[in-house]
């Protein structure tokens, strides 16, 4: 900004400043106690947990890709099943929490919080 | 006494008072079930309390918190696992109580003394927040600059271990308060052109996802670890506290005194509140020997620290708009979408509406004694609830909620990212409270300094001329140079 002494750049670039002092300090305590460049958590050696949180992640990305073009009840029923029986539910638990749970949030969001979730394929049959 | 008729009004009212039973009985599940916390109860509130009035909005958290905060007691006990992180600091003492038999005492003593403490905490609010109120009227640019920086500083040096790890994550919570144009210059930073990075990161999913996702992951990860529940009867769980409270008043005061001060410094809440409560009580037993063996002590005093702290974490909230805690940080968003600004004037613009917030507080503290007594019985069938439906019912949640705010898919980046981040970051032992204070505090940091700078035409000790502002800059570069000096000193021994 012209004309002006403290400008837009000059919060960020005190941060940029502080971070790289901090940076270069954590690089020099991790060189001296000769830590390992990088660790994995205790789980991702466990199948089940290491595939249930792949699963969590995957579906929360398939329903921002999804969301718009199938609508939300669909992708919600979709993904609950898909995270439910990654963690071990059984398909009688899974069907029904799936359909109930995603039908509840529709009237709790949709209905009363009038939040407009996006119907997607189903927009003919919208209520 | 019209102001405080009109708070009466407010409260007492048939769906105020259904709102507060209902966040009452979400907020002692929430907390009874490890891996769920008070703050996520919070952020899960959130989306719902959206589109409440400002009164009821505010009680539902207020009252929920409260109830998490001691309902996390419950599992301590019965599982030795904290029901949430307020409660780590004596779940070994409260659970080896439990297999001595004496399970009803603690959780008795973790019910009347969160009683305690949470009344003790929202005594002191009461009478400490207008009264702050009146000295930050006069507060200038320079006074709000110190504030922020004083809190920005405790939460890095006085909260934790490690403190060049909080400053790294501070700093990144004040970068991501940079991003757009709400900026002293109004001036796009860091937008890419994209007009969603313009308007700036909306915070509630991005705690959505700090608080609620990296939750959530964690706990997925431990998914193939059974719960373990400890046998043991609960009868009358109020049995044995009179002798309690007449052997140890000294200790319910003292954890209800540092705690309240404890939430109000900025950055550390309920549970750093617990952690220090305990260790002093420690420190000034008379049998320091028989904690760790199942001894009440302990957990009276810091069950009373962690319900007092969460009302002393809304002073700051209240009367400067910087927060004490993480609930605190997100309510600030709350109440300045509600248009209950926080500073100093809003006890003259919204008195009505913060006089209805105390009673709510005294309201929910004396709820929790019934409502406590409930949750302990069904303790049993709360801690049977599978994970495995739960824990993708919450994500599915969390979705919802993040995408309500702005009614934008990309909310639910945001909420998955800083999910990760959060995540990531708590793994490798940088604490996220400082990221969340920086995100609330970024703008008003740039913008008193900058506004401070134009005043003062540049001139550095122009910060330090004003009285208030002096004494308070000054305790700011304590708060830094002491830890350190007294580093130097050790290593210099």
């Amino acid at each position: 900004m012209p004309g002006q002494k403290f400008g837009p750049a000059w919060f960020p670039g005190l941060i940029a400043i502080g971070l790289a002092i901090c940076g270069a300090l954590l690089v020099r305590a991790g060189l001296r106690e000769h830590a390992p460049l990088f660790a994995m958590p205790q789980w991702m050696q466990r199948q089940r947990p290491r595939r249930a949180v792949a699963m969590v992640l995957a579906g929360l990305v398939a329903y921002i890709l999804l969301a718009d073009a199938l609508g939300f009840h669909i992708t919600g029923v979709l993904i609950l099943a898909v995270w439910m029986r990654a963690l071990g539910a059984s398909w009688r638990v899974t069907a029904l929490v799936a359909v109930v749970a995603t039908v509840v949030i529709h009237f709790a969001f949709y209905r009363v919080l009038r939040v407009p979730l996006p119907w997607g394929v189903l927009e003919r049959w919208a209520f | 006494m019209g102001v405080l008729a009109q708070a009466f009004a407010l409260v007492f009212d048939p769906y105020v008072l259904w709102v507060i039973l209902a966040s009452a009985a979400f907020g002692l599940f929430v907390g009874a079930v490890p891996g769920l916390t008070a703050t996520m109860a919070t952020a899960l509130l959130v989306p719902v309390t959206f589109f409440m009035p400002p009164v009821p909005a505010i009680a539902s958290i207020v009252t929920a918190t409260a109830m998490a905060i001691f309902a996390g007691d419950i599992p301590s006990c019965l599982l030795r696992m904290p029901g949430t992180p307020a409660s780590a600091a004596y779940t070994d003492e409260a659970y080896a109580l439990t297999k001595k038999g004496e399970g009803e005492l603690a959780l008795g003593a973790g019910l009347v003394f969160s009683v305690i403490g949470g009344l003790f905490g929202t005594a002191v609010l009461i009478a400490a927040a207008p009264a702050l109120a009146e000295v930050a009227l006069k507060f200038s640019s320079f006074e709000y600059f110190w504030l922020v920086v004083l809190g920005l500083f405790s939460a890095v040096f006085l909260a934790h271990a490690n403190p060049l790890k909080g400053i790294v994550s501070l700093l990144f919570g004040l970068l991501v308060s940079a991003i757009g144009l709400d900026n002293p210059a109004g001036f796009p930073r860091f937008t890419f052109g994209n007009a969603e990075l313009a308007g700036g990161f909306t915070l509630i999913p991005i705690m959505i996802g700090m608080f609620a996702v990296s939750e959530i992951i964690r706990n997925i990860g431990s998914i193939d670890e059974p719960w373990e529940m400890a046998q043991t009867k609960i009868g009358n769980v109020f049995r044995g506290m009179w002798t309690l409270t007449k052997r140890y008043p000294i200790q319910a005061l003292r954890g209800s005194v540092l705690g309240t001060a404890i939430g109000a410094l900025p950055g550390a809440g309920a549970d750093i509140a617990a952690w220090m409560s305990y260790a002093m009580s420690k420190r000034f037993s008379k049998e320091p020997e028989k904690f760790g063996t199942g001894h009440i002590e302990g957990i009276i005093e810091a069950g009373a620290s962690n319900n007092s702290a969460l009302a002393g974490a809304w002073i700051p909230a209240l009367v400067f708009g910087i927060p004490g805690d993480s609930i605190t940080a997100i309510v600030i968003g709350v109440l300045y979408i509600k248009g209950l600004n926080p500073g100093p004037t809003i006890f003259m613009n919204n008195a009505a509406s913060i006089y209805a917030i105390f009673l709510v507080f005294i309201l929910a503290n004396l709820l929790m004694l019934p409502l406590g007594i409930a949750a302990i019985k069904c303790a049993k069938q709360m801690l049977r609830a599978p994970r495995e439906v739960l824990m993708p019912v919450i994500l599915l949640f969390c979705v919802v909620g993040s995408f309500a705010i702005n009614n934008s898919i990309f909310g639910v980046v945001l909420m998955l990212a800083f999910g990760l981040v959060a995540y990531v970051m708590e793994e490798n032992g940088f604490p996220v409270a400082p990221a969340i204070l920086g995100m609330v505090l970024g703008a008003m940091l740039e913008e008193n300094f900058i506004s401070s700078m134009i005043k003062a035409d540049g001139r550095i000790f122009a910060f330090f001329e004003r009285p208030i502002a002096g004494s308070l800059g000054i305790l700011a570069l304590a708060v830094v140079s002491v830890p350190l000096l007294r580093r130097l000193y050790r290593a210099a021994r």
